[in-house]
């Protein structure tokens, strides 16, 4: 065991010189996260917020048709804009979000009693379309209901009649659960955090002393190989440790520069919330640290390592993907398997839910016994002749 | 004391050492010397238990490196062909990190420190970190890394390679001191020179055999020639690879 402590604080120390591994594993992989999180989160919903609660701007063709239509639509708060002359253009050009056409025969058909046709154009594949077009579509279905009912009561029937079925909706979503489904990226930056964190120490503790060459004079000395792979696992362990919690304060720093309560949301993640999340990756910490140095064992050289732990990367990306497109019920058996069962626990916690105790017990068991298997197989790499002779 | 006896090691087809045997005595420098490519390094890898031989025996003090490969690398101190110093660490704490690693408490570890540090005269670049360091210095370091456990046994695969005059002279004073100190000193070399003025004992090896193991003196009235150099030619069977 004190070789093992030997080799970790030697490893630590030195990297700790490095000013590349220290970049991107306390400052570059814990921060990237966060700092684009709050940018992005900040832009996209002032802009939808400008977009769904200030007057909505919207270019009107033969607005003189149809004077009653546009007032009542102007106190719904819509601006009728000048009429452009190529509607289906200006959408696709994204010129206007939407556009209102009254044709020519409106106010004929209003007074015949048929329905008179208006027309919404829009190109729903346009990002920011949605929010507008659905607004005025609201308005154009306040104002036709209005007119209904008021026709309804003129004839002396009760406007009751033309709605037999009365809708009314209970959202069970909490102002937390609401964020939880907008942070569900969240996970997914925890775990880069641990990966990128412990990644340049992996490869610079085994594929870069393999091309230093200084392998073959610390195998001389009297140490089993296992207790220097210990050392090396933990130091790069401390690493990605360090990265995850630098990644989970400043997430939790970040939800407070967030405009949540204007969107009806709460992120209220507090320091319960850090012990859980960093409690649930630890087996995670061990398995990556493992993983890293086994692909790093293979690799000749520190480049070499670089490029296959790119690849690597995409791994935890799947769960994270899968679960963003199937909405997945959580099962206990899920806790078992790393990385999902970190999603699971995380999406959980972030939408104000407490993880079972038995499910955090279940992650940390078998994902340690996962790391445990894999360190198995390192050490067996390890001892390989060729690890040594770097020429 | 070292024994080899009967070392085979192959990597595929290529015999890199087919069938050496020898032993190096304690308080005499024996010479290991061939041409690049002879089989020294895969030797010497086989004997501090870097490479598991294919067959044959390795003994440090009557240790079987294959039965106890931890007590034979703790007798031995070792200077590889690679001398991977840690750039980022000083010479200082190349040196104690090794000496931790042989479990080496504090108090003795300085004083060993020390004393390595005096006899290699490099006092002057102990607390600089190593990059840069010229190659001499390098080698300073990675012997006195090597050194701190104060072995009986010292294996320094091609110490002077790339050496200045200067720095070639000081490492060879200080091989005959551990010599004097009782050490068992075992080098690889492919310079006739040094060699013959440092050993005891020269052990040729060409093509991954030994063809001589005998002292200067009987290795020239062996081959029938005055000068060791033209013995040497006449053992290896070709000028190749040789420098004097």
């Amino acid at each position: 065991m004190k070789s093992a402590i030997t080799v970790f604080w030697k490893e630590v120390r030195e990297n700790l010189r490095d000013k590349r591994t220290v970049f991107s594993a306390l400052i570059y992989g814990p921060l990237i996260g966060p700092v684009m999180f709050v940018v992005l989160m900040n832009t996209v919903i002032s802009h939808e917020m400008s977009k769904a609660e200030g007057p909505l701007k919207v270019p009107v063709i033969g607005a003189e048709y149809a004077p009653n239509l546009i007032d009542a639509l102007k106190q719904q708060g819509l601006e009728p804009q000048p009429p452009i002359a190529d509607p289906d253009k200006a959408v696709r050009d994204r010129d206007a979000d939407v556009v209102l056409r009254i044709p020519a025969d409106y106010g004929k058909a209003w007074t015949r009693g048929e329905p008179a046709q208006v027309e919404v154009i829009y190109d729903a594949s346009q990002m920011g379309s949605g929010t507008p077009t659905n607004r005025l579509e609201g308005m154009l279905k306040q104002y036709s209901g209005q007119q209904g009912a008021l026709r309804l009561l003129a004839r002396g029937l009760s406007p009751g009649l033309a709605a037999p079925v009365a809708v009314s909706e209970r959202d069970q979503s909490t102002p937390q659960s609401r964020a939880g489904r907008i942070l569900s990226f969240l996970p997914y930056f925890f775990v880069i955090a641990i990966y990128i964190g412990g990644m340049y120490l992996a490869i610079d503790l085994t594929a870069g002393e393999r091309e230093r060459q200084s392998l073959e004079p610390l195998f001389a000395n009297p140490v089993a190989r296992w207790r220097i792979l210990v050392g090396k696992l933990g130091a790069i362990s401390a690493f990605s440790l360090a990265s995850l919690v630098l990644t989970v304060i400043a997430f939790v720093i970040a939800g407070g520069f967030l405009p949540t309560a204007r969107l009806g949301m709460s992120f209220d993640l507090g320091a319960g919330f850090v012990a859980d999340a960093i409690l649930l990756e630890l087996p995670l910490i061990a398995v990556f640290a493992v993983l890293e140095t086994l692909v790093a064992a293979f690799a000749k050289s520190y480049r070499e390592a670089q490029t296959y732990l790119g690849f690597l990367m995409i791994v935890p990306i799947i769960p994270s993907a899968l679960m963003s497109v199937l909405p997945v019920k959580a099962a206990h058996w899920m806790y078992a398997v790393p990385l999902l069962g970190q999603q699971l626990g995380i999406s959980d916690l972030l939408g104000g839910k407490a993880v079972a105790g038995g499910d955090i017990g279940l992650a940390l068991v078998c994902g340690f016994a996962a790391a445990a298997v894999l360190g198995v197989i390192t050490a067996w790499v390890y001892r390989s002749e060729r690890l040594a002779i770097s020429a | 004391m070292l024994e080899v006896k009967n070392l085979h090691k192959a990597f595929g087809e290529v015999k890199a050492v087919d069938g050496v045997t020898f032993a190096a005595r304690d308080g005499e420098i024996t010479g290991l010397l061939g041409p690049n490519g002879a089989g020294k390094t895969t030797t010497l890898r086989m004997l501090y238990t870097l490479m598991k031989p294919d067959s044959g025996q390795v003994l440090v003090d009557g240790i079987d490196a294959a039965v106890d490969p931890i007590s034979v690398r703790r007798a031995l101190g070792v200077l590889p062909d690679a001398r991977g110093l840690y750039k980022r660490l000083t010479a200082r704490e190349n040196i104690d990190y090794f000496a931790r690693l042989h479990g080496i408490e504090t108090a003795l570890m300085h004083q060993r420190r020390e004393k390595l540090v005096d006899a290699l005269e490099m006092r002057d670049i102990l607390d600089r970190r190593t990059e840069g360091f010229s190659q001499g210095q390098r080698v300073k370091t990675a012997i006195a890394r090597a050194l701190v456990h104060d072995p009986k046994n010292v294996i320094l695969d091609e110490p002077t390679n790339g050496l200045d005059v200067m720095a070639t002279r000081g490492l060879r004073a200080f091989m005959r001191n551990l010599k004097a100190e009782g050490r068992c000193v075992l080098f690889s070399s492919h310079i006739m020179q040094e060699v013959a003025m440092l050993c005891d004992r020269i052990v040729v090896i060409a093509n991954g055999r030994v063809v001589a193991d005998e002292t200067p003196d009987a290795l020239r009235a062996q081959t029938g020639e005055a000068n060791l150099e033209d013995a040497f030619v006449k053992l290896i069977g070709s000028e190749e690879g040789l420098a004097a």
